[in-house]
């Protein structure tokens, strides 16, 4: 069995992110970069399959600018076997992304291909289900656990009520949840020896497919400021206020 | 111009959540259809049928529609995207599953998670956990859009008249198969619904705590939420987290307990219509964006705090 990992470079999640002052989008420069959370938890889904001996190959693959290839190499340094860096030059809508991947599956006949069920910059939520749907394939989103059957996989899906499982024919896309595992660290060791292992580059626009933005993100904004708040000074008082004042108890 | 709105429901009953995203709907267009797809759902299509925003309800039935897999669900709404301009549902984990595949097969980039219509193709939605709003205008000639519901009132739910088409089921490639749901057996609200969300952050120093949060929840009917630190330090299972990696609630009374106020959490809760911080470090960030702050050791605060909703005559619910 192989598996694709698709990972993507986002602002990292403990960062404060400013927005631009002429509001065309959030400063990204010198700000520190790295995975988007639950694509951690995909590559590390992916790794333990491979050391159960289920998974033959695990290739995890990029689609971003240069810088995104350190996506790839963390995913390298905790088991992956190789990567695919498919270059762009800024912002590709997951619809651009989906076909991306599409041929690229096509190329590498995934029997699975993994990927986070949201990135945290632009919350779109929607990469792995037009994947899915452009392939043909069956999906499972929002995994928190998954089982491999015979030709099938079995996964628990995070939904609003609860959890629901579902089992879907191979070959699948899954998108995971944070709850999915707990994504392991690097060793400096298998730091050292994922910089050996390859990584293909390959252009997005050589690819010979239309990925032109059809959304145009005319303004971004701060959203309201919150008004400075009072403090109480006793318990009591708080409760006064929230039922006579705020009205909310 | 018109609308396909695709209902969620449990064959039976209709969710709450569709009427919100009917109400956004109305904003676009009065023309609504709304499919209702199941397997014996005949109630749901009167209920919806009841909406006065509703103008047509359209019915299909078919045993594969009834557990709502999105692999089945997809070419129905594809094939009846035809006549419409815009195909919308709510952005939960009901439309964020399905919507994108149809989006993708209709060659339509997705709005996703909208908060307010500006016009037919300009919306504004929240990006980086609400840490920006961004307002985009999609080119597409069919807009596939999924709306936060909480941004939206619910519409009204009875006066209407609507008239209940039969549509016929279409092929399903029979890819995946519903094998079982386990709903989240809690006497509480579910959080990302709740009216009322309080939280307990590292402050709260054990799980064994969290009983002074779960006593306070149980008065107001609130839902139970952590920070992320509580949750890494094993004090309540993850499915509690709010942030920007957790769940992103808007209710109206949030209350964080404990909770100094990072970035990652402030993401998941600061739209909360009401925000009451309890923390006995009078910096904890979390005050900047409290309406009520509470300078107290928690541990003295929320037994009183018990007390004093115990003396109230009336709670809401």
């Amino acid at each position: 069995m192989k598996i694709l990992v698709a990972v993507k470079r986002v602002i990292d999640y403990n960062v404060q992110i400013r927005v631009k002052e002429d509001e065309t989008g959030v400063h990204t420069d010198n700000v520190k970069m790295s995975t988007n959370p639950p694509d951690d938890n995909a590559v590390e889904e992916a790794v333990k399959l491979k050391e159960s001996g289920k998974a033959k190959e695990v290739v995890a693959i990029t689609v971003g600018e240069e810088k995104a290839q350190e996506t790839i190499r963390k995913a390298l340094a905790v088991g992956v076997d190789r990567g695919i860096h498919i270059k762009t030059e800024g912002y590709i809508e997951p619809l651009g992304v989906a076909k991306i991947l599409k041929k690229i599956v096509e190329k590498e006949k995934p029997d699975l291909v993994f990927m986070g069920k949201q990135a945290i910059d632009d919350d779109c939520n929607q990469t792995g289900q037009m994947l899915a749907a452009i392939l043909g394939w069956a999906q499972g989103t929002f995994a928190s656990k998954i089982e491999l059957k015979d030709k099938a996989i079995q996964v628990t899906r995070e939904v609003d009520e609860g959890l629901e499982t579902l089992e879907i024919n191979l070959p699948a896309i899954v998108t995971c949840d944070l709850r999915l595992n707990e994504p392991r660290y690097a060793s400096l060791p298998n730091i050292m020896k994922a910089k050996k292992k390859p990584i293909e580059q390959l252009v997005a626009k050589d690819l010979g497919i239309d990925i032109a933005n059809r959304i145009q993100q005319t303004k971004v904004e701060e959203p309201p400021k919150r008004k400075g708040g009072v403090k109480v000074a006793s318990v009591a008082e708080l409760v006064s206020k929230l039922k006579n004042e705020a009205k909310v108890i | 111009m018109s609308v396909l709105l695709i209902a969620e429901h449990d064959n039976s009953n209709l969710k709450v959540l569709t009427l919100n995203a009917i109400n956004a709907a109305s904003k676009i267009d009065s023309d609504i259809h709304v499919l209702v797809a199941g397997n014996k759902c005949e109630s749901v299509s009167k209920e919806v049928a009841a909406v006065p925003l509703v103008k047509k309800v359209l019915q299909s039935e078919s045993a594969n529609y009834e557990n709502y897999l999105a692999e089945n669900l997809t070419p129905l709404v594809v094939k009846l995207a035809e006549k419409y301009t815009h195909i919308i549902a709510s952005a939960n984990t009901f439309g964020k599953n399905f919507m994108p595949r149809v989006a993708a097969l209709l060659d339509t980039s997705q709005v996703s998670d909208i908060i307010k219509i500006n016009s037919t193709d300009t919306f504004i939605r929240p990006i980086y956990a609400g840490n920006a709003f961004a307002t985009v205008k999609s080119s597409d000639k069919k807009k596939c859009i999924t709306i936060r519901p909480t941004s939206f009132d619910p519409a009204p739910t009875s006066g209407g008249e609507a008239r209940i088409e039969k549509i016929e089921a279409t092929d399903t490639p029979n890819i995946s198969k519903f094998i079982k749901k386990e709903e989240t057996k809690s006497e509480r609200p579910e959080l990302g619904t709740a009216r009322v969300v309080i939280s307990g952050g590292r402050g709260m120093q054990s799980g064994d705590n969290f009983k002074l949060i779960n006593a306070i929840a149980d008065k107001l009917n609130a839902a139970v939420g952590a920070s992320r630190a509580a949750v890494d330090a094993g004090y309540i299972s993850n499915d509690h987290q709010v942030g920007q990696t957790g769940k992103v609630v808007v209710p109206d009374l949030y209350i964080a307990v404990g909770i100094s106020g990072a970035i990652q959490h402030l993401a998941g809760m600061k739209e909360s219509k009401v925000i009451v911080a309890i923390n006995k470090d009078g910096e904890a960030p979390i005050f900047s964006i409290a309406d009520y702050g509470l300078e107290a050791d928690l541990f003295e605060a929320l037994p009183k705090f018990l007390e004093e909703l115990n003396k109230l005559n009336t709670i809401q619910k």
